[in-house]
């Protein structure tokens, strides 16, 4: 890959009068040598897998093995149904789907890691409720998946993407950054606007743990995705509306890394500390041991 | 760069529920399989840091024993695997190890061959969304990500066996992208590690292993299936 930073990115985006996705894309196939027809088929294989697991999250039993979650989304689908939820409908639904996806993970369904499977719920919940909204084709959603890569792909190399490394914001932080800077470029905002995205996402979860209950992807991972998704969508609005991040985006991503790398190893994907230790999270844990 | 292309970051396609401590974990098992060389009738799963606090619920122990059968990550068998691996005459056996281990996701693999009774000792992490690399194969410093084919070859470290080596790449027209050779003592037994841009044909190792000095050839291959595309594109 040509680019390092986002920053990098943005300008090489500029001097070749890509967007980011395609821009993406182009380097994608030069890396791997495979045309760029042989890659988008592959991101919409991938984008197919989203959509299914959007559907059955929304529509089949998705009670985790431990029994401890499944079916809110179902419950957040039917609420938005029968009254004006809070957020407005759009952001109810993008909050609907990312739950879904989420807990046909923790049912070991088939989903697609974005970057991460703990993460996997807040682009498949931004991209599936814009699609609907916006009207836009599969075509378009294929380059914005390519998009939120090119942002992941810089946070990854300079920071982390994995709870066990830098906590719960190098997962859930991450994929609110991807989606968020991904989005703002499918609404017709600049590459520069998109950076600008992401750091005010990142922004928002720098310090997040990772606590999992049990040590399962369940407790509070799943919500957390709920909550991601309307995050990302706040985020673009921010960067459509011009609102800059003021530090930076590679700055923040510099943070995450200096955060994580302080957190504490009972914070980091043990299940040593936080919302697993609580008497609540504790007691979970001995009965999953007994059954 | 630990994470090289758009798929490390957007994928893999997997069957949930962590993409470190299942996917990772599957893809580690499906490389020890490979190096290898067959199903192995004994395995021995000893997990370290957060791999061993929290195997149990992420379903790290059926994703090694999938890996183990040779699984993908989106395989829809894989919460079924240690069953199937029981089936299939593996007999597997997981424990928390102690003492010093090189990331927080990391796994070591012990291996007794099916059929050879070949045994191998692999040590392998979990970096992130499902992207892994194998840090040690039988005492030997490796760097082996399996993002790309990835030849490994045992040879003796005498001179000009790795210009042997790259000369049956040139002739084949295999490009390499990345390389390392770990010996354990001056003339003594080495590994080296080639990436490849495309994966290597049965040809090749064929060609590979009829070379002076070298003992052993295994092929890495933990690529997704292709989708349909138009070739007319």
């Amino acid at each position: 890959m040509n680019f390092q930073t986002l920053s990098q990115l943005a300008v090489l985006c500029e001097e070749r009068g890509l967007g980011i996705g395609a821009l993406m894309l182009e380097e994608q196939s030069a890396e791997s040598g495979r045309t760029k027809e042989q890659e988008l088929a592959k991101m919409s294989q991938y984008y197919g897998v989203m959509k299914e697991a959007v559907e059955r999250g929304m529509n089949e039993n998705t009670t985790s093995p431990s029994g401890l979650t499944g079916l809110d989304a179902q419950r957040v689908g039917a609420y938005n149904a029968a009254a004006e939820p809070c957020l407005g409908g759009a952001a109810g639904e993008a909050m609907a789907y990312a739950l879904a996806v989420s807990e046909v993970n923790a049912s070991m369904g088939r989903i697609i890691a974005t970057p991460t499977a703990g993460s996997c719920g807040i682009i498949p919940g931004v991209f599936l409720s814009c699609q609907k909204r916006f009207g836009w084709d599969d075509d378009y959603m294929v380059y914005g998946l390519f998009a939120a890569g090119a942002i992941g792909y810089v946070i990854a190399n300079n920071s982390f993407v994995s709870g066990a490394e830098g906590g719960c914001q190098a997962e859930v932080g991450s994929a609110i950054g991807m989606a968020a800077g991904a989005l703002t470029e499918m609404r017709g905002g600049t590459p520069a606007q998109a950076v600008h995205a992401v750091g005010l996402a990142l922004k928002n979860t720098l310090g997040l743990i990772c606590d999992p209950v049990g040590g399962l992807v369940e407790i509070p991972c799943i919500v957390r995705n709920g909550f991601g998704a309307v995050t990302a969508l706040a985020a673009a609005d921010m960067a459509l509306a011009g609102v800059r991040s003021v530090i930076p985006s590679d700055e923040v991503i510099k943070v995450m890394l200096e955060v994580g790398s302080a957190m504490p190893e009972k914070h980091r994907e043990t299940a040593g500390g936080g919302l697993a230790q609580t008497p609540t999270g504790r007691k979970i844990m001995e009965d999953l041991r007994r059954s | 760069m630990r994470f090289k292309d758009v798929f490390s970051i957007i994928g893999p396609s997997m069957v949930g529920p962590s993409s470190s401590h299942t996917a990772g974990a599957a893809r580690i098992g499906r490389a020890a399989r490979q190096v290898l060389g067959e199903i192995p009738r004994r395995a021995e799963v000893i997990f370290f840091g957060s791999f061993a606090a929290t195997y149990q619920g992420h379903g790290t122990d059926r994703a090694i024993a999938g890996g183990l059968l040779d699984f993908a990550t989106d395989d829809r068998r894989l919460p079924n695997s240690i069953v199937l691996a029981g089936e299939a005459g593996m007999e597997i056996s997981f424990r928390q190890g102690t003492g010093l281990f090189p990331h927080p996701n990391t796994v070591q693999l012990r291996l007794t061959g099916a059929d050879s009774g070949n045994e191998l000792t692999l040590t392998g992490i979990s970096i992130g969304g499902g992207n892994i690399e194998i840090v040690d194969i039988d005492g030997f410093s490796v760097k082996l990500s399996g993002m790309y084919p990835t030849v490994l070859i045992h040879h003796m470290d005498y001179l000009g066996v790795l210009a042997s080596v790259t000369d049956v790449m040139r002739r084949g027209q295999f490009n390499i992208g990345h390389m390392s050779l770990d010996r354990k003592n001056r003339s003594g037994a080495a590994l080296t590690v080639l990436e490849l841009d495309e994966s290597a044909t049965p040809e090749l190792l064929c060609n590979l292993e009829a070379l002076p000095a070298v003992k052993s050839v295994k092929l890495v291959d933990l690529s997704e299936k292709e989708p349909e595309t138009d070739t007319q594109g």
